[in-house]
């Protein structure tokens, strides 16, 4: 099990959605989780319309596929209750507003209830890899240690029992890992590098590769003069032009030192393997789009030495 | 009216949009600004990061608004949420007698609420709001004569209206307040089939969560009145014509629906937008009448040449702009007449008063075009 975090805005949806992608043109069946109810995951892939409680296909391509789903507390505490015979419960406990009471008083139980249900689709699913897109940083890790601070608050019973469980599952490195995201600048990073190290001490989860995303990529011959080189290839450049090119392609050379100086500040600060992504110069990311970010996933993982993350 | 109109008229502005986009950095601006303009202002921030809460003196933690220095004629005031401080606050003021107060600041579903319930920080930050409103400075005049609101990152457009409603609901649960109730009276409304239940939540969760919802909600009888007009006069702050609503987002895709989620659910809810900010823009190279696509084939025409480098280059941003745009008029035009302002990518993070400063300059200049 693979989980995606990072700041809101990195592109942490986007990124799991390429893993996901990647895992799948290597043959793997992936299981793409979102817990927030949000849209977005299954437009990048092409399809139309929200993600459900159930499993949909996303894609399906030489053996591998993706499927998608969401699983809310909501639904999870739902299928919680049904599953240990207390479903006509269920309902009284949401229309009384007594689960927000209970979910008050026992802080984390439904972030609990959702990586129980995590936990148990990893031991269950034929899936042979899940991706989950965490919710954005500092919820991240208040979801994740939900499962320890529960076992300080609840002393028994079957929830205590789940709470275990889960924590069993998030420090065992070899079934899951956590993949941080960022962009190459300064706030995201630092964020990420405190986010890691209250993953590692708080959760006493694995860290993955870090997948620095929106990179622009180098393009050549960008630090010479528009007029000069026109007038070297004897190109006729319209009024205004030359101007036009030079202050883009200064543009360009100034956010790329500026990514490379946070690229390296992340690197000294948190080492770990980086993953780098490109910037796409779209709005947009659809299926295109992911096969050009899951190539250049799958191509900076080539590049790191040893065991790769699944 | 402009951006800068709104600034130097508005008594309170809420800045709201989904996380990741800029919402804090431009409450701040605005507030520079409104400093600038000669206004006394004080922002409200929520979670800000940390080299920008250094630069407005926020490491105090004091929940309380602190001074921040600076070359402008009027005053800038700078507070960072305390949640916690602020329900904390309250309980104190609405309680009977200093006992009733220690029994719920000390209860453990009381400890939690602020954190675990969801709403709370969003409550809070109104109810801070609202506080900072009512504040007398010199005299009688109020403190502040303007009030900039960074809103918690939230999924839903309106937690900051729905909050009071919540927490209202929240303290008036029935079943747990038949609880309170004594133990004869208890007896007979309380069902079979609700004892039945209540033990069974106990057997999930653990006897002492349902022990400790029932001390909660029994110290907490007679309060509910006073926290529920409260919350009316809040919404009636936020109803108000002098408090102005700005939508702060990114021209990317997600980001867009989100912020175009978020105005349909304002304008629904009769708040409107009256501002809209658009951040991280890439800046927009050479005549409108070029295109990415002419520039492309360029690109390839010169591909031997250095040229061709360039104008690879210059297709680049022209796409990316010109997809921007798109989005960027789409928000526009579901906001309209609001004013737009485009905030472009700065050389550098924003994390000082210099970089506030370029963003306020970024902001007031759309009012002008």
């Amino acid at each position: 099990m693979l989980i995606v975090a990072g700041t809101g805005g990195v592109g942490k949806t986007t990124v799991s959605a390429a893993i996901a992608r990647m895992g799948a043109r290597a043959g793997l069946k992936v299981l793409l989780v979102e817990v927030e109810g949000k849209s977005g995951l299954a437009g990048s892939f092409g399809h139309a319309g929200p993600l459900s409680y159930r499993e949909t296909v996303l894609s399906e391509d030489r053996g591998g596929s993706v499927r998608g789903r969401t699983l809310t507390p909501d639904d999870a505490l739902v299928e919680y209750l049904e599953q240990h015979g207390m479903k006509r419960i269920s309902r009284r406990l949401i229309s009384s507003g007594a689960i927000e009471v209970v979910a008050t008083a026992v802080p984390g139980i439904k972030d609990i209830l959702v990586l129980g249900k995590v936990k148990a689709l990893e031991r269950d699913s034929d899936a042979d890899v899940i991706v989950l897109d965490a919710p954005a940083a500092g919820h991240a890790i208040t979801f994740l240690s939900s499962a320890n601070g529960l076992l300080d608050a609840v002393r028994v019973g079957p929830i205590r029992a789940q709470a275990e469980e889960v924590v069993g599952l998030l420090s065992d490195a070899a079934r899951c890992q956590v993949l941080l995201v960022t962009l190459p600048e300064e706030t995201p990073v630092n964020e990420l590098v405190e986010t890691g190290f209250a993953l590692e001490d708080r959760v006493g989860v694995s860290l993955a590769p870090v997948v620095v995303n929106g990179l622009y990529p180098a393009l050549g011959g960008l630090d010479v003069g528009a007029a000069t080189v026109a007038a070297d290839a004897e190109v006729h450049l319209r009024p205004g032009e030359a101007e036009t090119l030079d202050e883009a392609a200064a543009f360009r050379r100034t956010r790329q030192e500026l990514q490379s100086e946070q690229v390296a500040r992340l690197a000294e600060a948190l080492p770990l393997p980086q993953l780098r992504l490109p910037f796409l110069f779209t709005t947009d990311v659809g299926p295109a789009e992911l096969d050009v970010l899951a190539d250049a996933l799958a191509a900076s993982l080539a590049e790191i030495p040893g065991p790769a993350a699944r | 009216m402009s951006i800068r109109e709104l600034v130097s008229g508005a008594s309170i502005v809420v800045c709201c949009g989904s996380g990741g986009v800029g919402k804090t950095t431009t409450a701040a601006a605005l507030a520079v600004e409104a400093a600038r303009l000669g206004r006394r202002a004080c922002v409200v921030t929520i979670d800000p990061a940390k080299r920008l809460a250094d630069a407005l003196g926020l490491e105090s933690l004091t929940n309380m608004p602190g001074r921040v220095e600076g070359p402008w004629s009027g005053e800038l005031w700078a507070v960072m949420l305390d949640t916690k401080s602020t329900f904390d606050a309250l309980v104190t003021q609405y309680a009977d007698t200093p006992a009733q107060a220690e029994r719920i600041l000390a209860n453990r579903l009381y400890r939690n609420i602020s954190g675990a319930l969801s709403g709370t920080q969003e409550y809070m930050a109104m109810e801070k709001l609202f506080e900072l409103h009512q504040a007398a400075g010199v005299g009688d005049a109020p403190a502040y004569d303007l009030i900039v609101v960074d809103t918690p990152p939230t999924r839903n457009a309106l937690d900051f209206i729905d909050a009071p409603r919540r927490l209202t609901k929240f303290l008036d649960n029935r079943l747990f307040r038949l609880l309170v109730m004594p133990s004869r009276t208890y007896l007979r409304a309380v069902s079979v089939a609700t004892q039945a239940f209540l033990r069974t939540v106990a057997r999930v969760v653990g006897a002492e969560v349902v022990d400790d919802a029932v001390a909660f909600f029994q110290s907490f009888e007679g309060m509910e009145q006073g926290f529920r007009e409260r919350a009316q006069r809040v919404l009636e702050l936020l109803a108000d014509d002098a408090t102005v609503f700005v939508l702060v987002a990114s021209p990317r895709r997600d980001t867009v629906e989100e912020a175009l989620y978020f105005a349909d659910r304002l304008i629904e809810a009769g708040i409107g937008v009256d501002g809209l900010v658009v951040n991280r823009m890439h800046p927009r190279f050479g005549a409108v009448t070029g295109s990415a696509a002419a520039d492309r084939s360029r690109a390839e025409t010169l591909a031997s040449t250095p040229l061709g480098g360039l104008f690879a280059n210059l297709a680049d941003f022209r796409q990316v702009a010109e997809h921007e745009e798109e989005h960027l008029a789409e928000l526009a035009e579901r906001v309209a007449p609001a004013p737009v302002a485009r905030v472009p990518f700065l050389d550098h993070d924003v994390h000082d008063l210099d970089g506030l400063g370029e963003v306020a300059a970024a902001l007031m200049a759309a009012a002008d075009s």
